[in-house]
């Protein structure tokens, strides 16, 4: 049979992106299959760049301008099997759906995980209810494609910084960008209390980088898109394989089917913008849709590995709030330029919290010193009438709320999954992703152990109160009241873990290289496989783990 | 000319915003034009293209050329989420894939209505009274005024930029942004 391309990728988001720029450079041709809008590149020209994103509220927060749209492509979530078949029907953890995925609404935080990370299970043994395992690769073994990955998205950052990084072959590849001023009042408090907060290695130019300028601090970074491309989308790695005249990227265009037979992909049933079903044929097919579409994709396919979505997770994030007398003006700069890692180590003082809550070890995760930015959001959660202009003049939730997110590690449990609802549909008229989700006691207890060191930090910083609450919600939380409700359902767009990696293909979905282990020329690149989550964002750990599985794909 | 209000619609929202975000010392949501803003959205198919996604990047207002005032088109499926969302379902089959939509225009009809006739003649208790009696479309109303406040003023609202200089915020600042020092210093 012949075929248009070596290669078909499904998603364009930093995974996908990566996978296309190795494999092209490879000399492999490729197909990007995206369901979303392109407003990232121009596809006639690929050395002209797009200029649709904006300094737009309503347009990113209120409209959906990233996708996916909620009515088009609704998720459902619940809680547990005893909820029923769900709780809610709309947006669950939804990453943009356009060209550039995930990475185009991030602010761009790229940390690598820790040598611990890879070793869960040897360094601090199991826990009841949840499935802790190694990761059958190593941080020496990814190290290299770190240091990859850094290069060609362009990673911000001060080696030396963080005493609990893992090791590094070389310096970032750009210093540090500008202190946020809320961000140097934390992370000074937390310096005297003895924590160690560091300039975040961030993806987003402090100098022009690539071809693209550096960042002007104008503080529409974390869920919008870069209007000067500053900021380390995958737009680098797209133009690259664009450019190598080996790759089409094809946007608009839902891949609904991996088509199967005698155990190897032979490629993909993909919908046109208009609703019609094409065929698209391969050797290999990459999937990159994200740790919900990826599992979603392969139960449609008709794939039987039983563990396929199960051990979901996301960040449980501890949100530790305050309110400091000074204006803050968090809406300039970055959306985050400080981070520490203290919570993430296990030390004596975890282990004994640990054994009160009993449980053999807890972790938190990243901390992330931050404050509100954009009065749009903020205006609706004030009261209406003659207070409503006295609160947005005062700003006590935009200018002086200073705050901490702890990315919490939250522990696999093979409950936790992506399946497919079994009545409600998206638009081309298939079973949407269902999430079952709930914490597991470990999150619970990291949260309630790490809370008051935040609100320590945030006392020392000078604030006049500080409040603890968390994502998900927990049951019988009522912080802020009917104010702000955070809901049972996570907020955290750090999705992974649901076609985990392993040796053995009874207790894993694919291998190392992100091949299934039933149909080896379909190879994953995205967060999927990760067989834990660490307490870091996901994104530079996947695009390390695309590079080297597209470029053994390759060879 | 309104797009979608009738002149009493029209001059019922725009006092029943003048109490959710009044004016006082400083302009409310009168002077900022909201009820243009809500008239514009639940008329957005009267303009091609639509008034949904405001274009980009800049909006001329530090400097490169006003791309926010060129809106974005939409794609074919784009058009039937925010037509089912504005418009309702209307018993279109595509637009009742998860059950009928009552949609926005229906909603403000009904909530116009039900703040009753007179509504732009009572005293500001009373119409305060009343926007309490409907939470759900009062919540709605509230949600859109945030919006007509302190959005892009190329959604219909904001004029002058009364909202933003009410509270002393630059609104877009690209292409100029914020100078190193004026992120890290107070």
């Amino acid at each position: 049979m012949s075929r248009d391309f070596d290669v078909i990728i499904v998603g364009s988001g930093p995974g996908g992106s990566t996978a296309a720029d190795v494999l092209t450079a490879a000399g492999r041709s490729v197909v990007i299959f995206e369901r979303g809008r392109n407003h990232l590149i121009d596809l006639d020209d690929p050395n002209q760049l797009k200029y649709e994103y904006s300094n737009d509220e309503i347009k990113f927060w209120s409209r959906h301008f990233l996708g996916p749209d909620p009515w088009l492509e609704p998720r459902t979530f619940r809680l547990r099997e005893e909820d029923g078949e769900r709780i809610h029907v709309g947006e669950v953890n939804n990453l943009p759906a356009t060209v550039g995925g995930g990475g185009v609404h991030a602010d761009g935080k790229l940390p690598r995980f820790r040598e611990d990370d890879f070793r869960m299970l040897t360094e601090l043994g199991p826990v009841d209810g949840a499935t802790v395992v190694d990761w059958p690769i190593g941080y020496d073994d990814l190290e290299p494609f770190y240091a990859e990955a850094e290069k060609a998205v362009g990673v911000a950052g001060e080696a030396g910084a963080n005493p609990f990084a893992p090791w590094r072959s070389g310096p970032y590849p750009m210093p540090p960008g500008a202190p946020m001023y809320c961000a140097v009042v934390t992370s000074a408090a937390a310096e005297r209390l003895g924590f160690h907060p560091y300039p975040a290695p961030t993806g987003c130019n402090s100098v022009p980088y690539d071809g693209r300028p550096a960042c002007n601090n104008c503080g529409f970074c974390a869920y919008y898109g870069c209007p000067i491309h500053a900021k380390g989308d995958p737009v680098a790695l797209l133009r690259r394989a664009l450019l190598s005249g080996r790759a089409e990227l094809r946007p608009d265009a839902f891949v609904k089917r991996i088509v199967v037979q005698n155990g190897r992909a032979e490629g993909v049933e993909w919908i046109d913008v208009a609703g019609e079903t094409h065929v698209e044929t391969a050797e290999h097919v990459v999937l990159a849709a994200g740790a919900m579409e990826t599992p979603r994709l392969l139960l449609l396919s008709g794939m039987q590995h039983p563990m396929i979505g199960q051990n979901l997770m996301f960040h449980f994030q501890t949100l530790t709030f305050g309110h400091l007398p000074m204006r803050l003006h968090a809406h300039k700069g970055r959306a985050v330029t400080h981070t520490h890692d203290d919570h993430i180590i296990v030390d004596d003082a975890a282990k004994a919290a640990a054994r009160e809550a009993g449980l053999p070890w807890i972790k938190g995760g990243l901390v992330e010193h931050g404050a509100a930015a954009h009065p749009l959001l903020e205006s609706k959660l004030y009261p209406w009438g003659p207070e409503h202009k006295e609160m947005m003049r005062e700003s006590p939730m935009r200018d002086h709320l200073v705050g901490f997110t702890m990315q919490g590690e939250d522990l696999p449990q093979a409950t936790n999954r992506v399946d497919l609802d079994p009545e409600i549909r998206d638009i081309h008229g298939l079973p949407v992703a269902r999430t079952t989700y709930h914490p597991h006691r470990h999150e619970l207890a990291a949260s309630a152990y790490y809370g008051p060191k935040l609100e320590a930090i945030l006392a020392e910083a000078g604030a006049t109160w500080a409040r603890t609450t968390s994502s998900p919600r927990l049951e019988g939380d009522t912080i802020f009241g009917g104010l702000w409700k955070m809901g049972m359902i996570p907020a955290s767009r750090h999705i992974v873990g649901t076609t985990r990696m392993g040796t053995d293909p009874a207790t894993s979905v694919c291998d190392e290289w992100g091949r299934l282990h039933d149909v080896p020329n379909v190879v994953i690149c995205d967060s999927s496989p990760f067989p834990t989550g660490a307490g870091y964002g996901p994104t530079l750990t996947l695009v390390a783990l695309a590079i080297r599985n597209a470029r053994a794909l390759a060879s | 000319m309104p797009r979608f209000f009738d002149e009493h619609q029209y001059a019922v929202v725009q006092a029943a915003c003048a109490r959710l975000i009044p004016t006082d010392e400083q302009p409310g949501a009168t002077e900022a034009g909201v009820v243009d803003y809500i008239d514009g959205f639940l008329g957005a198919f009267e303009s091609d293209p639509p008034l949904i996604w405001a274009g980009g990047p800049f909006s001329g207002r530090f400097g490169g050329s006003p791309g926010f005032a060129t809106f974005h088109r939409l794609g074919p499926r784009d058009e039937l989420a925010w037509r089912t969302r504005i418009e309702g379902s209307l018993g279109i089959t595509e637009r009742e894939r998860l059950g009928p939509v009552v949609g926005l225009q229906e909603r403000y009809r009904e909530g116009i209505a039900a703040l009753g006739q007179d509504f732009v003649d009572v005293d500001g208790q009373e119409q305060d009274r009343r926007l309490q009696e409907d939470r759900s479309f009062t919540r709605l109303l509230y949600d859109h005024a945030c919006e007509g406040m302190y959005g892009a003023p190329e959604y219909g609202g904001n004029k002058d930029l009364v909202g933003w200089r009410n509270i002393g915020w630059d609104g877009d600042v690209q292409p100029r942004g914020y100078t190193d020092e004026e992120v890290s210093q107070p």
